[in-house]
């Protein structure tokens, strides 16, 4: 699904590169932990995915395509293969649940009679089919982050990257969050979830990865987050 | 769908921007009238030239018996000199198209027509105005040649060329079109900032709406079109607004008042007007889409 070969990110000369000759595969299917403490790459590993930015150096390649070498216009393409979710939810304030979530399949240029079809489903999905004219401002922090991801689900991409999508919620709702995330997961949906959650990382037992000042220092197929786990 | 979609972003965005979107519409529409006015001085000019280039003469003014000229010394010209000049004249064919001899008695009846109201007529007898040659060359910028032949000659009072007097009035009518164009470019130029600097922030206020447009992969299409759209549609009206100034400017000013007080020449016609009017139009709308393009270029990257 994904594969890193070598790959250094510079932002600029003077620092340390955000990532340091980092290789490392992804299968489709997997549920990947994306930990390590601040600063040590991980949003910079998923926005690599992204192509929000382009590898300094080595390849990047989703889905058979090297990211790096897509053109321009071929970029929109990619990400219609990639849902992503964030701490902050980022949802249109202006638009109801429904709206936000039919947004993705609008832009998309999909048919009205899908839009209709879909967007109740993935809703009914995240167990948010009740709530579908709410404002995102009526709505608690853990069902905002509901609605982001059934936003990045709707269109049933194959990889779904999230970057701390449980880092403005309190534990409980985040077992909810992580009981979705793992729903989407066993329907077949790649999931790379970048964390420094070490309650959920250690609850879940499933692959991780972890950075550490932009090198990757640790690959387990079903690991914690593992303080007293250093190499 | 798509095209939906586009549309209500775009009305969208319109509304949102309701203050930048009218400072549009008003500069395009008083640039593209100011624009629209020099392109029609330009056809009135060149009306007006192919209008008067068609009975344009030269004059060759003889010697009547108290012209001061040191050419006129020996008096009012003679039957035997006038021939001679006529003679001189039929050989200066083809430049030499048409001759028409005018008598002092013919002189005096077109003046008492042109200034058929003036109580100048009164005073002025047919022995004050001068018997004249009027030439017409097949090609009217030739009067040099005509000048050397005959100025200053002896029974030649004046040689005059008709055009020059033209040219004067439109070298007037060129400096206004130059005036009116230079300050329709500059308005053009302050158009298209105004575009940008709106543009800029209408992709501002819809930043959030971009980004997540970028991240489910729309395309550069869909997220460029509301912004391109809303230029468009802002300069469309403003385009409008200019196009019907200079509809009611023909009706109101050429036909209605400058043409009936003024009927010795042409105006503009229709024709020229619909020429310009599409020109005009199109103008606003592309210097409007342009300008939001390169915007969007520098602020909505992938």
């Amino acid at each position: 699904m994904i594969t890193f070969e070598r790959v250094t990110k510079r932002y600029d000369k003077r620092n340390r590169p955000a990532l340091q000759d980092i290789s490392v595969g992804i299968q489709p299917g997997e549920f990947v932990f994306l930990v390590g403490a601040s600063g040590s790459g991980k949003s910079t590993f998923l926005r690599l995915i992204l192509r929000e930015e382009r590898a300094t150096t080595g390849k990047v390649i989703v889905a058979g395509r090297d990211v790096g070498k897509l053109s321009r216009w071929k970029v929109p393409q990619l990400r219609r293969g990639m849902g992503a979710v964030f701490q902050d939810f980022r949802l249109l304030s202006s638009k109801t649940v429904y709206q936000n979530v039919a947004f993705t399949l609008q832009v998309l240029g999909r048919k009205n009679s899908q839009i209709e079809r879909a967007v109740p489903e993935v809703l009914d999905l995240v167990g948010l089919a009740d709530k579908m004219q709410r404002y995102p401002d009526q709505l608690s922090g853990g069902e905002q982050q509901r609605v982001a991801i059934a936003r990045a689900f709707v269109n049933r991409p194959p990889l779904l990257l999230a970057d701390e999508p449980t880092g403005n919620l309190d534990p409980a709702t985040s077992v909810g969050i992580m009981k979705l995330l793992d729903r989407i997961n066993r329907v077949g949906t790649t999931v790379i979830m970048a964390t420094h959650d070490a309650a959920i990382v250690d609850q879940m037992r499933k692959r991780v990865i972890e950075l550490e000042a932009g090198q990757l220092v640790r690959d387990e197929a079903r690991g914690v987050y593992g303080q007293d786990h250093q190499p | 769908m798509k095209l939906r979609f586009v549309l209500s972003e775009t009305f969208q965005g319109l509304r949102r921007n309701l203050t930048m979107t009218f400072a549009v519409i008003i500069t395009v529409a008083v640039t593209l009238t100011l624009f629209g006015a020099g392109l029609l001085v330009r056809a009135q000019v060149d009306s007006m030239k192919d209008y008067w280039y068609d009975r344009v003469e030269v004059s060759i003014f003889l010697c009547g018996a108290s012209s001061p000229e040191p050419s006129c010394s020996l008096g009012a010209i003679t039957p035997e000199v006038r021939t001679q000049i006529e003679t001189e004249l039929n050989a200066l064919r083809p430049l030499v198209q048409d001759i028409y001899y005018e008598s002092k008695e013919e002189a005096y009846q077109h003046f008492l027509e042109q200034f058929r109201d003036s109580p100048i007529t009164q005073n002025v007898t047919a022995d004050a105005l001068p018997e004249s040659f009027r030439v017409k060359l097949s090609d009217p910028t030739k009067y040099e040649v005509i000048a050397a032949a005959f100025a200053g000659r002896p029974g030649v009072e004046q040689v005059q060329d008709q055009r020059q007097l033209l040219d004067r009035f439109f070298k007037l009518l060129n400096g206004l079109q130059v005036i009116a164009l230079s300050v329709a470019a500059a308005m053009l130029a302050v158009t298209a900032l105004l575009v940008i600097n709106t543009i800029r922030v209408a992709a501002h206020a819809r930043r959030r709406e971009v980004g997540i447009m970028r991240l489910v992969g729309a395309s550069n299409f869909m997220i460029r079109m509301p912004f391109l759209l809303e230029a468009a549609v802002s300069a469309a009206v403003g385009g409008l607004l200019a196009v019907g100034a200079i509809v009611a400017g023909k009706v109101f000013l050429i036909d209605k008042v400058l043409a009936p007080s003024y009927r010795f020449t042409a105006f503009v016609s229709w024709e020229q007007v619909l020429l310009i009017l599409p020109i005009v139009f199109l103008t606003g709308i592309v210097i409007a889409m342009v300008a939001a393009a390169l915007t969007l270029r520098r602020y909505l990257k992938v």
